[in-house]
């Protein structure tokens, strides 16, 4: 995708984004901090590089639920289902709702929300004053299980992961809210996939065979997934969800939480 | 008009792809009769006609004939879904599928044919997924095209430039999971003048399995990736599941009818080495190739690869279809029928003419005892002692087979020998037992027998003597003593009409 149209684009939901904080949309969500370190990601970028340092960040403690959502959708009626632009999203977007304002089940509030476009989720962040994370920050929240900010040599931790997708999509949602990791995040792994800021330069072929031979067109910053340890497959695999979807794109199991940059929400 | 203007249209479109195929390819037709159907040469002709919508079928049903002898574009449609299903007795699997069955649906197209792939990935899945074809000539056999997000559907279109069966496969990140999960299936491409016709074809695959329980481990049993890297399958299977192609699912045929099985394998890791017991495939395109090789026992099938083989259903009955590495036959799962119905042909096969009991000669080693028995017979000196001691060893190398060595027998199968009443009742008449064997009814200590008791002819008349004397002294029983003299005169005597004897 040309990286300016993606840009031009998120300018206008950045602006429509604005327009939705203007309107007051409810930010009682909760962010606990994520203090700096380094990452050994999956993506092995630059592998003589090592480890990748993050900057510390606050990110939401759960996904973002129907229940906000819809209030955000209230307040910004373009996001609403059959209003958004078709830019934006895809037929599939909200088609889980009961109409465009309503969700049905009142218990479906506090599921998280799924079937939104990396635009829509975009939107909703900066209306929090946030911003989707990055890949990294998101695999680095991810390593953590409840006592270790990195557990991913546990294979209980592993175990968590892919027991989730040997599960079919066609159950129901559970609500936002399980176990707290070290950080006080919840609901990292087993509930829904989620939306990160740069989906879109993750490297995953569409063919995924090619070796050391990726196509380096296609991807900017070009590289290839590079399996050092083959237990990373659990973690690969949602990279391959990412990489193949575009940024309108919406799926049943695929929701989103939000991240601020720390000096915004640390005084 | 518009027929004669049609047909020479097409009589100039078939001289113009005649003119513009390459020369070498025109040039290779080997006159070999093994060569089962030499290109047409219009593998590279414009489509013609409206588009056709492929028909698809779920396992072990193959679809018809395409019946065409022109290419045409060919729309397929096919729906990537995860579900839970059965992959043995009481134990579930979440599999991942081309079309909601293990293997996927069955494509049939035509050489030539411009085949227009839809792969749509059902909203309910977590996945992505892509599609592999190896009857694709391009990058990836359509893999990168075709990725697909959940709830999402892609496009890509190819010319089926090569005649064969091929595998089908996902080829999406980490391949070996998704391949291992049940993503494959076959594509026939037809050579233009068709397959030739048979009365039955099917479609078998086999695959093999990694759950994290045991074999037969029951509930829902996740994939286990360590097992599967290692290369250490739970299960081997046709069909994605234990029992998928047995009983009333079993494939059928009847008695002199031809059956054509595609056969492929998916993987992810084992080769098969395929054979159907009892029959022996009279072609085999193997490798899924042009090439045909006749009277086959058992044929190689690669992971990811196919084979197409034929037979005649010549003699009524089950043939079982196995990898024979056959461990994984009977315990791992790789198992699957035939049913080949009709009349008997007992002169191709007679069934069972002889049930009787082998004994080998269990009765070379430990001889020393018979061997002074016979000396001491020979010089007039035998007692009923040395009789024992060479019936014991007797017994143990003959009757022990069937009476067990305590003389307890097996209930219900073969009678006691031991505190036996039959034997106290009439000791003379176990002399006719041994020389003419026992068939049918007999009652022995209050329950009933019927079964067989071969002739013990092998046995001479000391040796029965023998026998007859240890068991008379030993086991319960009340004593007494047979001479050689004794069967010499049951063996000179008639043979009964029957031996069956009631007690």
């Amino acid at each position: 995708m040309a990286t300016t149209t993606l840009r031009a684009l998120r300018a206008r939901a950045c602006a429509a984004a604005s327009f939705a904080a203007l309107v007051g949309v409810a930010t009682a969500a909760d962010y606990v901090q994520v203090p700096a370190g380094t990452l050994a990601s999956v993506i092995a970028s630059d592998p003589a590089s090592g480890p990748v340092p993050i900057d510390a960040f606050a990110m939401r403690t759960t996904p973002v639920t129907k229940g906000e959502f819809r209030r955000f959708v209230e307040a910004s009626p373009e996001w609403q289902r059959g209003r958004i632009a078709g830019t934006f999203a895809d037929a599939g977007y909200l088609h889980d709702w009961r109409s465009a304002i309503v969700v049905g089940d009142p218990q479906a509030e506090d599921q998280p929300v799924v079937n939104v476009s990396w635009f829509a989720a975009e939107a909703y962040c900066e209306g929090e004053d946030g911003r989707l994370p990055t890949w990294v920050e998101w695999e680095y929240v991810a390593a953590a299980d409840a006592t270790r900010r990195d557990a991913r040599a546990d294979p209980a931790w592993r175990a968590r992961i892919l027991g989730w997708y040997s599960t079919s999509a066609r159950a129901v949602l559970p609500a936002v809210g399980g176990d707290a990791d070290v950080y006080g995040v919840r609901d990292v792994h087993g509930v829904v996939w989620e939306w990160v800021d740069d989906f879109n330069a993750l490297l995953v072929d569409g063919d995924s065979r090619s070796g050391n031979d990726p196509d380096q067109l296609k991807f900017c910053g070009a590289g290839a997934i590079n399996l050092q340890d083959r237990e990373n497959y659990a973690v690969l695999m949602r990279i391959a969800l990412l990489s193949s979807l575009n940024a309108s794109d919406s799926t049943t199991s695929l929701g989103f939480r939000c991240v601020r940059p720390l000096a915004k929400e640390v005084k | 008009m518009t027929c004669v203007l049609r047909s020479v249209l097409s009589a100039a479109a078939v001289v113009a792809v005649t003119l513009m195929s390459p020369p070498a390819k025109a040039a290779v037709r080997p006159a070999d009769k093994n060569v089962a159907s030499p290109r047409a040469g219009n593998d590279t002709a414009a489509p013609q006609g409206a588009p056709v919508r492929a028909v698809l079928t779920t396992p072990p049903n193959v679809p018809p004939a395409t019946g065409r002898k022109a290419p045409a574009r060919v729309i397929v449609e096919l729906e990537v879904v995860e579900k839970d299903m059965q992959i043995s007795e009481g134990v579930s699997y979440t599999f991942w599928t081309f079309g909601g069955t293990v293997p996927g649906s069955f494509i049939r197209v035509r050489q030539g044919d411009t085949v227009e792939f839809h792969l749509k990935n059902h909203p309910s899945s977590k996945m992505p997924h892509n599609i592999d074809l190896h009857g694709v000539t391009g990058p990836g056999g359509g893999a990168a095209s075709s990725f697909t997000a959940p709830g999402h559907e892609s496009q890509f279109t190819f010319k089926a430039l090569n005649e064969g069966i091929y595998v089908y496969h996902c080829a999406t990140a980490p391949v070996g999971m998704h391949v291992a999960n049940g993503m494959y299936g076959l594509i026939l491409v037809e050579p233009p003048e068709g397959l030739s016709k048979v009365d039955h074809e099917y479609y078998v695959m086999q695959g093999d399995f990694y759950t994290t329980g045991k074999y037969r481990e029951k509930g829902l049993q996740p994939f286990d990736m360590e097992k599967a890297i290692d290369e250490r399958p739970t299960y081997v299977l046709f069909n994605g599941a234990e029992g998928a192609l047995t009983g009333d699912k079993a494939i059928k045929a009847k008695t002199g009818e031809t059956v054509r099985l595609f056969v492929g394998n998916g993987g992810p890791n084992l080769v098969s080495s395929f054979h159907v017991i009892g029959a022996i495939f009279d072609k085999v395109r193997y490798e899924g190739g042009t090439s045909v090789q006749r009277n086959v026992q058992t044929t190689l099938i690669p992971a990811g690869g196919a084979v197409a083989v034929e037979f005649k259903a010549t003699v009524p009955g089950s043939y079982v279809l196995v990898d024979h590495s056959i461990f994984r036959a009977f315990n791992k799962g790789a198992l699957a029928i035939l049913k080949v119905d009709g009349a008997e042909d007992k002169s191709i096969f007679s069934g069972k003419e002889l049930d009787a009991v082998y004994l080998g000669d269990r009765s070379q080693p430990n001889l020393n005892a018979v061997t002074a028995a016979t000396k001491a017979a020979a010089s007039g000196t035998l007692t009923q002692e040395d009789q024992v001691l060479a019936g014991r060893e007797l017994f143990a190398g003959t009757c022990s087979v069937c009476h067990q060595l305590s003389g307890a027998g097996l209930p219900g199968v073969f009678p006691p020998v031991a505190k036996s009443d039959y034997l106290a009742a009439d000791p003379k008449r176990a002399i006719g037992v041994l020389l003419h064997g026992l068939t049918g009814k007999v009652t022995v200590n209050g329950t009933e027998y019927n079964s067989v008791m071969p002739p013990m002819n092998q046995l001479n008349d000391d040796e029965i003597a023998n026998i007859l004397t240890y068991l008379l002294n030993s086991m319960g029983n009340p004593g007494g003593r047979i001479l050689t003299e004794d069967v010499k005169k049951v063996r000179a005597g008639p043979k009964p009409a029957t031996t069956a004897a009631t007690h």
